[in-house]
């Protein structure tokens, strides 16, 4: 059966995750800010009596820019029991993966190559698989 | 022992539910030998525990099982139908003693020899054929106990955990539409969840006996390689505690055991020239204290070299030779808890080079808990270890800097006060910053400053958290606005959010927001505070008291949660005594402390069930302690006080800030506790009684002081102000002194009718009363 993929809008581009590495999608509403944190950790969210760690994407991606405070779609995942909501820039659907994942080519630039593990082909697409947990780890295992 | 039993019936029948499909199958090809060696591991494990109890009839059986067929895995004999018709007619015997081991029963039947013979080589083939029915399953009573994996527990837990925090939503926003039916109605559900999470708190606790089980070998172990002779003392070992918090504290407490044993009791020939018994003793206690677990380590060894321990320190570089100088006794064996100094005189391989103590620190504190020592030279040591009972619960303040509420754990928490409330002074010295509390020096750290926010832009307005996180550093932590006392779950935090070195774990607090929990003593060290700057920490002369204020005052919360003022000055001091020490003795409780015994107030009638903290209060010649909830603040007595309208241990009512306060009346308190204060004494009714009767003075005194008189002799001084007179019927004639009644009583019940016999009480009591209660109450402050 062909990977299932949940496609989400990040730095203006269209990304896959995996869909087996998502838990469901959430909305945050108000976040609850981490003081002494690493730049791209926003926040953290209840979601009914679980605390969220709220990880902000394009951070992750560029620890230079952030996501607008409005932003609101986000994708939940848990790793290693801790559960993350990985906020983007719009959540978009889910699709079958209409190929097998390719290794990244080396031209990404650093950030991508860093969130980006593999690219796959969905609807006709190119598009790059990012991994949940290197979003999570943002940019700070580089920086250590 | 019961535990140990149940558990060795139920892995007993673990075992053998996993071992009949083998036993089918071992039956089907004799030869096979996985199988065999499945069956002989059975019996083996079988004989091997119930060595461990006294049960001969299992131990004969498994025995001869297991010789059987150790001599087919030998080779020696062959696995022929009749050996396995024997061995399967014994295992069901065993199952069947199990059974009936757990139910208490007995079995029809008695004799296993049977049994037995048919296992040995040269029984003959029919000798048990009738004995070898099955044994019927269906016989098997349904167990009383089940054993579940420890996840189906924890997630069980979570879930608990997960509704208590539902339940706060929900009866927030239950409580916000007023509906007293639907509050009603949900107030059941709230305790039945309370009780719930009692419950699966309950399941996770084990005995502490668990953790008891190894000392013995241990012990035993550690004597062989050091040639001390220790003996062992267990007790307590029926304290349940988290299983969690069990795990966490394994380490430490081997660690203490272990230097207790290699560096703290001396070895037999030292004991012999100290005049002590050549074998050294070691007890570990378990109790429990409230929501806490004491586990104190004693020995009777030589106790901490406390200048040697001090120059190593000096030398190691952990104090300065001149702080050194001023530590006191108990700062000096405080340093067993550095990193790197060790007093042993030679580096054993058992404990090393100072390893241990300040990992066992550093250990106990991450749970939340308490390590303190107490040394005597020649005597030994005691270690006290506290622990909280369960790491997913517990007790918090919120507290709010930078418009963002945190968690900080109570256990941390010494003391709360505020900057405007006179008693402190925060200075600056060379950058860093200093806040005196009733002549305290404490080294101050502004929460919004550790979270990189500004300033807050009137200091004073902030209150101080005053933060004892290692046990002996206390320091003082800024923050703007103390919010309240809540129980908290604690949740994890991700690794993201503890690699900032601020937090402990996350939280959702009553309003469904997420709260960080703070790490005091990660806050201290991303500060800079390092533990040598102890020194910072230095006895001042007292701060001047701040001027054209009240008289300090503490703002205490009682049982009923209500708040309550009393003036600083009348408290001795502040303490925790577990219930026990309360007593309901002459229909008022009393408080037993140390070798004192006070009057509780405060408390209401009630014998409390838990551990309760006590005001001393103090008037300068007696005691009496009030039980009260919690502290609130420090903070000068405002003015303007309403009276109250009626007498009572409330004297008015005062505003703090925009809340109302009751002023303790201290002199109501200490005047119904008989306190002899003066003015108290002056305003009581004088009343005179015969010098020298057995009788009057001991059994109609006391009877006459109750009724709020003061009694003299009659003809001593004082007595001519007396406003009663008592005198028996049989003294000659008795002048009182002008204005004052007379009161003659008598030893017989018949007599004179101008005399009231002496143990008619109503009758006594009504004549004291016939002109005293009005006097009195016009008297009262």
């Amino acid at each position: 059966m062909a990977e299932l993929l949940l496609i989400v809008r990040l730095a203006g581009e269209r990304v896959a995750l995996p869909a087996a590495d998502v838990e469901s999608v959430v909305e945050i509403e108000s976040l609850t800010p981490v003081p002494g944190a690493a730049g791209h950790v926003a926040g953290l969210a209840a979601l009914r009596s679980r605390v969220l760690t709220v990880i902000d994407c394009l951070a992750s991606l560029d620890p230079s820019r952030r996501l607008p405070a409005d932003a609101a779609e986000a994708v939940m995942a848990v790793v290693d029991g801790h559960p993350y909501a990985l906020l983007v820039e719009a959540v978009e659907d889910v699709v079958e993966a209409t190929g097998e994942r390719q290794p990244a080519a080396a031209s990404l630039s650093a950030g991508w190559r860093r969130i980006g593990r593999a690219t796959i082909e969905a609807e006709g697409d190119l598009l790059l698989l990012a991994d949940v947990e290197a979003l999570i780890a943002g940019p700070v295992r580089e920086a250590a | 022992m019961d535990e140990l039993i149940n558990e060795f019936i139920a892995e007993t029948r673990e075992m053998l539910e996993a071992l009949s499909g083998e036993i089918v199958a071992w039956e089907a090809v004799p030869d096979d030998r996985a199988r065999l060696d499945e069956i002989f591991r059975f019996v083996h494990t079988v004989k091997g525990n119930s060595g461990f109890f006294d049960l001969p009839r299992i131990r004969a059986l498994s025995h001869a099982a297991e010789d059987a067929l150790s001599a087919v895995r030998s080779g020696t004999r062959s696995a022929d139908a009749r050996l396995v018709s024997a061995v399967l007619a014994v295992i069901d015997r065993l199952a069947e003693l199990v059974e009936a081991l757990e139910t208490g029963e007995t079995l029809a039947s008695e004799d296993d020899s049977a049994l037995i013979d048919a296992l040995s080589d040269a029984a003959p083939a029919a000798a048990f054929e009738t004995e070898a029915a099955p044994a019927n399953p269906a016989a098997r009573t349904s167990s009383r106990t089940i054993r579940l994996p420890v996840e189906l527990l924890d997630r069980m837990m979570s879930g608990v955990s997960d509704l208590v925090l539902a339940r706060n939503e929900l009866a927030r926003r239950i409580r916000a539409t007023g509906d007293a039916e639907m509050i009603a109605a949900f107030d059941r559900v709230s305790v039945t969840v309370a009780d719930l999470r009692d419950g699966i708190t309950r399941t996770r606790m084990q005995r502490i006996d668990h953790l008891f089980a190894p000392l013995p070998r241990m012990v035993r172990d550690i004597c062989g390689q050091t040639g001390k002779l220790v003996g062992l003392e267990i007790d307590g070992g029926d304290v349940e505690i988290d299983r969690e918090m069990l795990e966490m504290i394994r380490d430490p407490l081997t660690h203490i055991i272990r230097n207790a044993i290699d560096h703290g009791i001396e070895s037999p020939s030292a004991r012999r020239r100290a005049g002590k018994k050549e074998t050294g003793c070691l007890r570990v206690c378990a109790r429990q204290a409230g929501n806490q677990i004491l586990l104190e380590i004693s020995d009777d060894g030589a106790g901490i070299d406390g200048d040697k321990l001090v120059n190593r320190a000096i030398a190691a570089g952990v104090v300065t030779a001149e702080r050194a100088e001023r530590l006191n006794e108990a700062e000096r064996h405080a340093l067993v808890f550095e990193a790197g100094l060790s007093t042993a005189a030679a580096v054993t391989d058992l404990s090393g080079r100072g390893v241990g103590m300040d990992v066992v620190r550093a250990n106990v504190e991450r749970i939340g808990g308490l390590v303190e020592i107490e040394s005597r030279a020649g005597q030994g040591v005691v270690l006290t270890l506290r622990v909280p009972l369960t790491l997913t619960i517990i007790p918090a303040l919120t507290v709010a800097a930078g418009g963002q509420v945190y968690a900080i754990p109570r256990s941390a928490i010494e003391e709360i006060v505020r900057v405007k409330g006179g008693s402190v002074r925060v200075e600056t010295v060379g950058g860093a910053a200093f806040a005196t509390v009733r002549g305290r020096r404490l080294p101050l750290i502004y929460l919004r400053a550790s979270l990189g926010r500004e300033p807050h832009p009137d200091p004073a307005a902030q209150s101080l958290v005053l933060l004892r996180p290692a046990g002996a550093d206390l320091y003082a932590l800024a923050v703007d606005d103390i919010h309240d006392h809540e129980e908290l779950v604690v949740k994890p935090a991700a690794p993201a959010v503890i690699a900032a070195g601020l937090y402990a774990g996350t939280t959702i607090a009553d309003d469904g927001k997420p709260v960080l929990l703070l790490d005091p003593p990660g806050i201290a060290a991303r500060a800079g505070l390092t533990l040598h700057r102890r020194g910072a920490e230095a006895e001042v002369a007292a701060a001047p008291p701040a001027a054209a204020q009240g008289p300090a005052a503490l703002l205490f919360r009682t049982f009923e949660g209500r708040k309550r003022l009393v003036p600083v000055a009348a408290v001795r001091r502040i303490e925790d005594v577990r219930p026990e020490a309360v007593q309901l003795s002459a229909g008022r409780l009393h408080v037993a402390l140390g070798e004192t015994l006070l009057p509780l107030e405060g408390c209401g009638r009630a014998v409390p069930d838990r551990p309760i903290r006590l005001l001393r209060l103090n008037d300068g010649r007696s005691e009496i302690a009030y039980g009260f909830a919690d502290v609130v603040d420090i903070l000068p007595l405002p003015a303007g006080l309403v009276p109250a309208t009626e007498p009572g241990e409330v004297r008015g009512v005062v505003l703090v800030g925009d809340e109302q306060a009751e002023l303790l009346d201290l002199h109501w308190l200490f005047e119904r506790h008989g306190g002899r204060a003066s003015t108290a004494e002056a305003a009581k009714p004088v009343c005179a009684i015969p010098a020298g009767d057995p009788f009057m003075d001991g059994i109609l005194r006391p009877l006459v002081e109750s009724a709020g008189y003061s009694v003299v002799a009659s003809g001593a001084p004082g007595s001519e102000s007396a406003s009663i007179v008592i005198a028996s019927d049989e003294a000659g004639e008795v002048e009182p002194p002008e204005g004052a009644r007379l009161v003659r009583i008598r030893a017989e019940a018949e007599g004179r009718s101008d005399s009231i016999h002496r143990y008619d009480r109503e009758a006594l009591l009504a004549a004291l009363a016939g002109e005293s209660p009005p006097k009195r109450r016009r008297h009262r402050g």
